[in-house]
């Protein structure tokens, strides 16, 4: 079973000590290669600040481009709006196991686990 | 027709008693024979929808478990012969007996942990775990919950497409993953259990009578998991609750608040049988959030008035619960304990902190509501009333809600 692991940005990540930050992202690299070389993780991508971001909305034939990312989430009291900050392939026996992995994430994220659809 | 004392015919009762004690076998021995969740559970449901067209006017069979089963099998051939593609697991199930269909003694604990995984919604899980392991039909289950049959249904199936997409495993879970698992578990229990607590069955002449049923599945769990305490927690509290009861609710079918209830009306040879229970349990160390709840509803059950109750004691216990579930909900609770320690302006205190985060739970209103009746601040309690009637939505709280808010308008 695959599943894209949407990693959502942590916005208090850039207000850590840069020692802090530096640590984090060590640990996080630690975690990735580990899985990956387990054959669990399959590919992912951290990307760039959500800043760096263009959205392209398509619609019947238009598409209208404007700077910035899409948000995630709407949250319930429309504080901190969630954008993407990475994303990763599980490829893994069940959801558990994939949840399992997820949990084990050094960091502080919001996660979206959504099965792929493959198509041969 | 004879009508038992929770308003049901004694032919629905004893329906019910045997769908509980059927259904959940047979679906977990169909999940484990044809190795499909989805398809089991619709042949079981579909067999018990048959069951109640005909056996309140046939009877019950001697051996209703083999009835449901090979009505089960008949549906399959009714889909075999639909489906274009042949479909080598019913084909299977057709030719079978139920003995080599029923492998092990009991799986329904597989059944139970799946139907309550946590990436399903909370309605999903109920909703599920009450059809695929006590046999609610989808009428029955709308009838109890007031929703219409349609949402049912659709929660059904996407929660069944979900279970398939995702591929939640069939599973008893990990044993590091059990404890968090357990209190979904538990949490979809209890939720069940208030529902059919919260509603006077003699108005609403239910079949199914849902508090009996969860916990029926609470005490089906203990039986399943002996080691775990906090099932015998939730057990203990239920039946706590139920021994309370006759006092509930008035004679027009209004909700009587505990301060109100005629103490000597509760069962208290059923009052004193949970205690003995929770104590047995409390000995095994193994603390945890039901239990918890069960000491406290044990604090109210054994006062021999609201006024005598052991306040301090029921504050100690939510402190406790807070440390497993600090939610504003449990701090809700906590100033309530409060106010008969501390006084109606500490508590209001402790509740206007929470009034962002639970702005929309009418119970938060209404309890301020109480709380600033307390202080004599009318024109307010009358406001937070009215707000706590905007968002309730069971209909006997509603009920409770408008007779204080026509109380006070008439002063």
């Amino acid at each position: 079973m695959k599943y894209m692991m949407l990693i959502a940005a942590d916005p208090a990540f850039g207000t850590r000590p840069d020692a802090e930050q530096a640590d984090l992202s060590n640990r996080i690299g630690t975690w990735w290669n580990d899985y990956a070389q387990k054959g669990r993780i399959v590919g992912g991508h951290q990307l760039q600040s959500a800043h760096t971001a263009t959205t392209v909305k398509v619609k019947a034939g238009k598409a209208e481009v404007a700077d910035g990312p899409v948000y995630l989430t709407d949250g319930p009291f429309n504080e901190a709006k969630e954008t993407v900050g990475g994303y990763g392939i599980l490829d893994v026996a069940n959801l558990d196991e994939a949840l399992a992995i997820v949990k084990s994430w050094p960091g502080n994220n919001n996660f979206e686990i959504r099965p792929v659809i493959e198509r041969g | 027709m004879i009508t038992g004392s929770d308003g049901r015919s004694a032919v629905d009762a004893a329906v019910s008693t045997v769908f509980r004690e059927e259904a959940g076998r047979l679906t977990a021995a169909l999940v484990r024979y044809l190795n499909d969740f989805d398809l089991a559970e619709d042949l079981v449901q579909e067999a018990l929808v048959e069951a109640l067209e005909h056996w309140p006017a046939t009877g019950i069979p001697d051996n209703p478990g083999a009835w449901l089963f090979t009505t089960a099998r008949r549906k399959a051939l009714e889909r075999l012969r639909r489906a274009a593609n042949y479909d080598r697991k019913l084909s299977l199930l057709v030719a079978s007996q139920l003995d080599e269909v029923q492998t092990e003694s009991d799986n329904r604990l597989q059944l139970i942990f799946t139907c309550c995984h946590p990436a399903l919604s909370r309605e999903s899980q109920v909703a599920l775990t009450l059809r695929a392991v006590i046999g609610l039909t989808t009428a029955e289950f709308a009838s109890a919950f007031l929703v219409s049959e349609a949402t049912v249904a659709q929660r059904i199936i996407r929660a069944k497409q979900k279970i398939v997409k995702a591929a939640i495993p069939y599973q008893v879970p990990a044993s590091v993953e059990i404890a968090e698992r357990l209190n979904e578990v538990l949490a979809v229990l209890y939720l069940a259990f208030n529902e059919g607590h919260l509603s006077s069955s003699t108005e609403t002449g239910e079949r199914r009578n849902l508090a009996e049923d969860a916990l029926w599945l609470t005490n089906l769990l203990v039986r399943l998991m002996p080691d775990e305490p906090e099932p015998v927690g939730l057990v203990v509290l239920m039946r706590l609750q139920l021994a309370r009861a006759s006092t509930r609710f008035d004679s027009t079918g209004r909700l009587v608040l505990l301060q109100d209830q005629d103490r000597h009306r509760w069962d208290h040879q059923a009052i004193a049988e949970a205690s003995a229970l929770l104590l047995k349990v409390a000995k095994l160390g193994l603390p945890g959030p039901y239990q918890i709840q069960a000491a406290i509803a044990a604090c109210h059950a054994e006062a021999t008035s609201f006024e005598t109750t052991d306040w301090e004691q029921i504050f100690l216990l939510y402190e406790r619960l807070l440390t497993y579930w600090p939610t504003a909900v449990v701090r809700l609770n906590r100033a309530i304990a409060l106010q008969y320690l501390a006084g109606p302006a500490a508590a209001l205190a402790e509740v206007d902190v929470l009034t962002d985060s639970l702005r929309n739970y009418h119970l938060l209103h209404a309890t301020r509501a109480q709380l600033l009746r307390a202080l004599g601040r009318e024109t307010e309690a009358h406001e937070a009333d009215q707000r706590a009637l905007r968002l309730a939505s069971n209909p006997a709280e509603r009920a409770l809600i408008e007779g204080r808010l026509n109380l006070s308008a008439a002063d």
